[in-house]
């Protein structure tokens, strides 16, 4: 048995029934990070010693029969999130020595949820990019192919589920950076209601965008996770005192009579026909189970991404103004306080972080405010508009993730712009704080496709059944065969390519 | 639309970060690139639309008026690149 390849939901049943051990889950999980991460390099930071006295210690309080909805599992965790037992880098040369005072919210909640944490994974630089090549520690990539990127930027959490190197993981989603990646690497991803989870201790990006969700296996396993990091926090004020549900649990399959949205514009020019094709096909399944499937017009779509481009970065240069090189991580010296900023910044941060910094700077500048930042923020109302008619007519809405499958490494490195398209059906949800699920639906020239379905504020559970639904009822379909290299079954194969 | 060499000097002061010339170059043509992106955002009629900073329906939530544990100055000084006798220590700010 490859106890690697376990959902979560089956490593808790092994794990209370005493069949297996934590200790032996997390050193199957240790030894396939070193098996393989060499090659994936899903991991900046394996925390070795602390994962096997989290596993010995829920293997007495297994022992002892207590329950707790993570006890003994394998965690891994996006290192963009606070830990103050390990370096939080945020893969930028700023932080590479940086140690956290605290955890955040979110591990606080992994902690006593009996999880172990296995690593901090790697991203782009502080969350920027959607391919995590704009790592300080070099790429991801991605399990399925590994001259291909794992999509970004939690780029590192969806490779370490896919290939084996962890259960489950934390990213983080500013306009797509759970979802994408999830859908480049074939496994399930949620970006929850903006407030829905503590931001207290996730390094931040963007701040009216940002958003901590987790990754399984399975939706199932997404769901479990979900129910344990969300709630209020009243150490982030924009966190929301929503009730949480019992995500797992209330898990069901029936799917009729949900009203299922098919954004017109979602299928546009630029589409990859393949990846079209594989989720129309996912969408006919739904519909088959009993779902109705209902075109629906999102009209300022086009214009997100733009938006996005100036809110974010925006945000991104006030909220990276800390970096300072006075309070902590990287430190340069200059003649004057100014001329120390500088060199500071000049050397720590990387190229993307720079671009959006001055493209941020420059947008709130004296003279281009109303021009850029005010007019973002007055076209970000006309996308939540589009989302808020839609769902008077639908439950959810059903499309792509991105426009392609994986793309190759270094493909985009030399052109932003093209870059930055590939958020183009995912920044939407993030401009209108709304909450969205990524499952697997197939594949597109051998590489994974992922279906995105998006709901109203607060559907999280909405949103995970009808993924269960579809996992269900595609449950032995033949694409599910193909694994990524990287999996026991595969490593001979990939040792020999 | 393109940005000028003395535009881009300017916000790099504003954004304190310092440059190569070489990373300069390709920054004026990246951000060029990416404000011409940007700037299909002048094909909406955007007049009468409220702006919206957030999307949560929450203002001015505050904590509790409890004293709570704050950070140990030992933890900021073991995170500080330069510090003596409980203070940061930074370059000059003003000249002499």
């Amino acid at each position: 048995m490859d106890l690697c390849s376990l959902s979560i939901t089956e490593a808790r049943q092994r794990l209370g029934r005493r069949e297996i051990s934590s200790v032996e889950l997390t050193q199957a999980v240790l030894r396939r990070i070193q098996d393989v991460d060499e090659r994936v390099h899903a991991y900046i930071t394996v925390t070795e010693e602390t994962a096997l006295a989290a596993a010995e210690r829920a293997d007495r309080l297994l022992s002892e029969g207590v329950d707790a909805p993570l006890l003994g599992v394998p965690i891994a965790v996006k290192d963009n999130i606070c830990t103050r037992d390990a370096p939080t880098t945020c893969a930028s040369r700023m932080l590479t020595d940086f140690r956290p005072a605290y955890d955040a919210t979110v591990v606080g909640k992994l902690r006593d949820a009996g999880a172990v944490i296995v690593g901090k994974t790697n991203l782009d630089e502080f969350a920027m990019g959607s391919s995590t090549e704009f790592s300080a520690f070099g790429p991801t990539r991605n399990p399925y192919d590994l001259d291909r990127v794992p999509g970004g930027s939690s780029g590192g959490s969806a490779a370490a589920v896919a290939a084996g190197e962890a259960l489950g993981a934390l990213g983080s989603d500013t306009g797509g950076s759970i979802r994408l990646p999830a859908s480049f690497c074939g496994v399930v991803g949620l970006k929850p209601t903006y407030g829905r989870v503590s931001r207290y201790g996730l390094v931040a990006y963007a701040s009216s965008l940002d958003q901590i969700g987790p990754f399984a296996g399975d939706v199932q396993g997404c769901a479990e996770l979900l129910s344990v990091i969300a709630g209020h926090d009243p150490m982030d004020a924009t966190s929301l005192d929503w009730p949480v549900g019992d995500y797992a649990a209330s898990l069901s399959t029936d799917v009729k009579g949900l009203r299922i949205g098919v954004p017109d514009e979602y299928f546009g020019a630029g589409l990859d026909p393949a990846v079209e094709s594989v989720v129309r096909s996912a969408i006919r399944q739904l519909e088959s189970a009993g779902a109705e499937v209902l075109p629906v017009s999102l009209p300022h779509t086009k214009y997100a991404l733009a938006a996005y481009y100036v809110i974010a970065p925006a945000e991104a240069s006030a909220n990276l103004s800390r970096y300072d090189g006075v309070k902590y991580g990287l430190s340069e010296d200059g003649a004057d306080i100014w001329e120390a900023f500088a060199a500071t910044r000049g050397k720590g941060f990387g190229i993307e972080v720079k671009r959006r910094i001055m493209i941020g700077t420059y947008a709130l500048s004296a003279g281009y405010y109303d021009a850029y930042y005010l007019k973002a923020q007055r076209a970000r109302t006309l996308i939540k508009q589009d989302f808020d008619r839609a769902f008077e007519k639908v439950d959810l809405l059903a499309g792509p993730t991105a426009p392609t499958v994986a793309f190759k490494i270094g493909e985009k490195m030399a052109d932003p712009v093209s870059m930055y398209l590939t958020d183009i059906f995912t920044v939407t949800v993030n401009t209108a704080g709304l909450p969205a699920l990524v499952v697997p639906c197939g594949l597109a020239h051998a590489m994974p496709v992922g279906l995105q379905l998006i709901g109203p504020a607060g559907s999280e559970g909405r949103l995970l059944n009808a993924g269960y639904a579809y996992e269900q009822l595609t449950a032995q379909a033949e694409w599910r065969a193909c694994r990524p290299l990287m999996t026991a079954e595969n490593a001979e194969i990939a040792e020999e390519n | 639309m393109s940005i000028s060499h003395e535009e881009v000097l300017r916000v790099a002061t504003l954004s304190r970060l310092a440059f190569s010339a070489e990373e300069l170059k390709r920054l004026e043509e990246d951000l060029a690139r990416i404000l011409d992106y940007v700037n299909t955002l002048g094909e909406l009629d955007l007049a009468a639309i409220a702006p919206t900073a957030q999307v949560i329906p929450l203002v001015n939530r505050l904590r509790n008026d409890e004293p709570a544990e704050c950070l140990p100055v030992a933890e900021l000084e073991r995170m500080a690149p330069n510090w003596e006798d409980d203070m940061y220590r930074v370059a000059p700010v003003f000249e002499e």
